[in-house]
C-alpha cells in the first residue's frame, strides 16, 4: 500500500541528495522520511474514522441497557468494548465513572471500561497501524479489550465500594436503574463531518511534535544501533524482563505517542514483542494524571489496587505473548 | 432576554477550547448572556451529563462530549 512512499523516500535521499546508500545517517533520514509521513496518513485516517464512529454511538442507551439487563458475565466485556468506542480524553473518564455508578451498574462492570478506554484509544490505534501493521494492530486491540474484561472481574471480587470517596458513596447508595430517556442528537451527516474533520486535525496536531521526534530518534536508532543489541538484556528468557518493563511504563504516560515509534524499533532490533506490548499497555494504559483525576471518586487505597490489578493482569499477558509468538 | 450558560468541563483542552467558541459567539453576535463555568465533578454530575465538555443554556444540557461549531453554539442562543 505505501509502495509509492517508499520509492519516493528512498528517491529523495539517494537520487536527490546523492547520500550512499551503505551510509548510516542516509540509511535514517530514508526511514524517516518515509515512516513519518506513512504514520501521519494511517494516524489521521484512524483518528478521523473513530471519530465518526463515537458521533454515531449511543453512550447514553449502552449505558442504560446495562443498567437494566442481567447479562451473565457478559457485561463485562460489553463495558470494555464500550471502553474502545468512546473517545479518549481522561477527563471524561471521571463523569463516565459516576454515571456507571448511578445507573447501578457494578463496580467491576465499570472498571473494566475504565481500563480499556484509555489503553484502546484511536491515537494508539492509528500509530500501531502505521508502526506494527495490521496484525499486530487487532492483537493489541483483542488483548486490550480482554485485559479490561479479566481486571473488571477480578475487581468486582475484591469488594471495593468501601474504598470509593464519601460522595460517591451517597451516589452510590442512591443508585437506580433508571429507565431515563436521553434526548437524541439529530443532526445531519453532511454537518457533522466538518466538526469531526476539526476535531482529528486538531488531535493530529497535538500528538504530531511528539510523533515526529518519535520518529526521529527511532530513525537514529535503526541507522545505528545493530541488529539484535537488546536481545542481550531482554530476551525471552529473561524474567524480569515484562515486569520491569511494565513497571517503567506507568509514569511515562505524557509521551505515549512519542515512545510508541522507538518501541517499534527497539522490537526491530530484537526485543520480544510480548515485552514490548506490556511496555506499550503500560505507557498507553495507567498514567499518573488520570490517577490524580480518579482521586476525586476513588481513594488512593483502591487507585492502588486498581492500578496493581491492571498490571498484573498486562504483566500476564506480556509473559503470554512471549510465549505464544 | 438574558442567558445563562454554563460551560461544564474538569479543565481538559476540549473543555477549554468550548469556553472560547462560546465566549467568540457571545462577543461577535452582542449576546446577553453570562458565562459560567463548572469545574467540579460533583456540581457536573447533578446536570446527569457522561461526557464532557457539556454546554448548558438556561439550565438545559443542549450538547454533550464535543466542542461544537460557532454555528451550532448560536443556534442554541436564539
Amino acid at each position: 500500500m505505501f509502495d509509492w512512499l517508499e520509492h519516493m523516500a528512498q528517491w529523495l535521499v539517494y537520487d536527490v541528495f546523492g547520500m550512499s546508500p551503505k551510509n548510516h545517517l542516509a540509511k535514517a533520514i530514508d526511514f524517516f522520511i518515509y515512516d513519518s509521513i506513512k504514520i501521519v496518513l494511517l494516524l489521521f485516517t484512524v483518528v478521523f474514522l473513530m471519530g465518526i464512529i463515537n458521533s454515531y454511538f449511543p453512550i447514553d442507551r449502552v449505558k442504560n441497557y446495562l443498567s437494566r439487563n442481567k447479562l451473565y458475565g457478559a457485561e463485562y466485556l460489553m463495558a470494555s468494548l464500550f471502553g474502545v468506542v468512546t473517545p479518549f480524553c481522561s477527563c471524561s473518564s471521571v463523569p463516565l465513572f459516576i454515571g456507571f455508578v448511578r445507573g447501578g451498574i457494578p463496580l467491576g462492570v465499570t472498571f473494566a471500561f475504565l481500563v480499556t478506554s484509555p489503553l484502546v484509544n484511536e491515537v494508539a490505534i492509528g500509530l500501531f497501524v502505521g508502526l506494527f501493521g495490521v496484525q499486530t494492530t487487532i492483537l493489541y486491540v483483542l488483548s486490550g479489550v480482554f485485559l479490561g474484561t479479566v481486571s473488571g472481574v477480578i475487581l468486582q471480587k475484591l469488594k471495593l465500594e468501601r474504598f470509593l470517596t464519601p460522595w460517591v458513596k451517597e451516589v452510590l447508595a442512591n443508585a437506580q436503574r433508571d429507565q431515563e430517556r436521553f434526548e437524541e442528537e439529530k443532526q445531519p451527516f453532511q454537518k457533522r463531518l466538518p466538526i469531526i474533520w476539526a476535531e482529528a486535525l486538531k488531535i493530529l496536531k497535538g500528538v504530531l511534535p511528539y510523533v515526529i521526534i518519535g520518529i526521529a530518534i527511532g530513525g537514529l536508532m535503526h541507522g545505528y544501533v545493530p541488529e539484535g543489541f537488546f536481545e542481550k538484556y531482554m530476551s525471552k528468557d529473561n524474567l524480569f524482563a515484562v515486569p520491569v518493563a511494565t513497571i517503567l511504563a506507568v509514569p511515562m504516560y505524557s509521551n505515549a505517542s512519542g515512545i510508541l515509534p522507538i518501541v517499534q524499533v527497539l522490537v526491530d532490533k530484537g526485543i520480544p514483542l510480548g515485552t514490548a506490548i506490556a511496555f506499550m499497555m503500560g505507557v498507553v494504559g495507567l498514567s499518573l494524571p488520570e490517577a490524580m483525576l480518579l482521586k476525586k471518586v476513588m481513594t488512593i487505597k483502591l487507585i492502588g489496587v486498581f492500578f496493581g490489578v491492571v498490571m498484573l493482569c498486562i504483566i500476564v499477558s506480556g509473559y503470554l505473548f512471549n510465549i505464544i509468538l | 432576554m438574558k442567558h445563562i450558560i454554563q460551560i461544564l468541563g474538569t479543565g481538559c483542552p476540549k473543555c477549554q477550547n468550548l469556553t472560547s467558541i462560546v465566549k467568540d459567539v457571545v462577543e461577535e453576535n452582542q449576546i446577553d448572556a453570562s458565562i459560567e463555568k463548572v469545574e467540579d465533578i460533583e456540581d457536573i454530575m447533578k446536570f446527569n451529563v457522561m461526557m464532557t465538555p457539556a454546554l448548558v443554556v438556561d439550565g438545559n444540557v443542549v450538547i454533550k462530549g464535543r466542542v461544537p461549531s460557532k454555528e451550532e453554539v448560536l443556534s442554541t442562543l436564539q
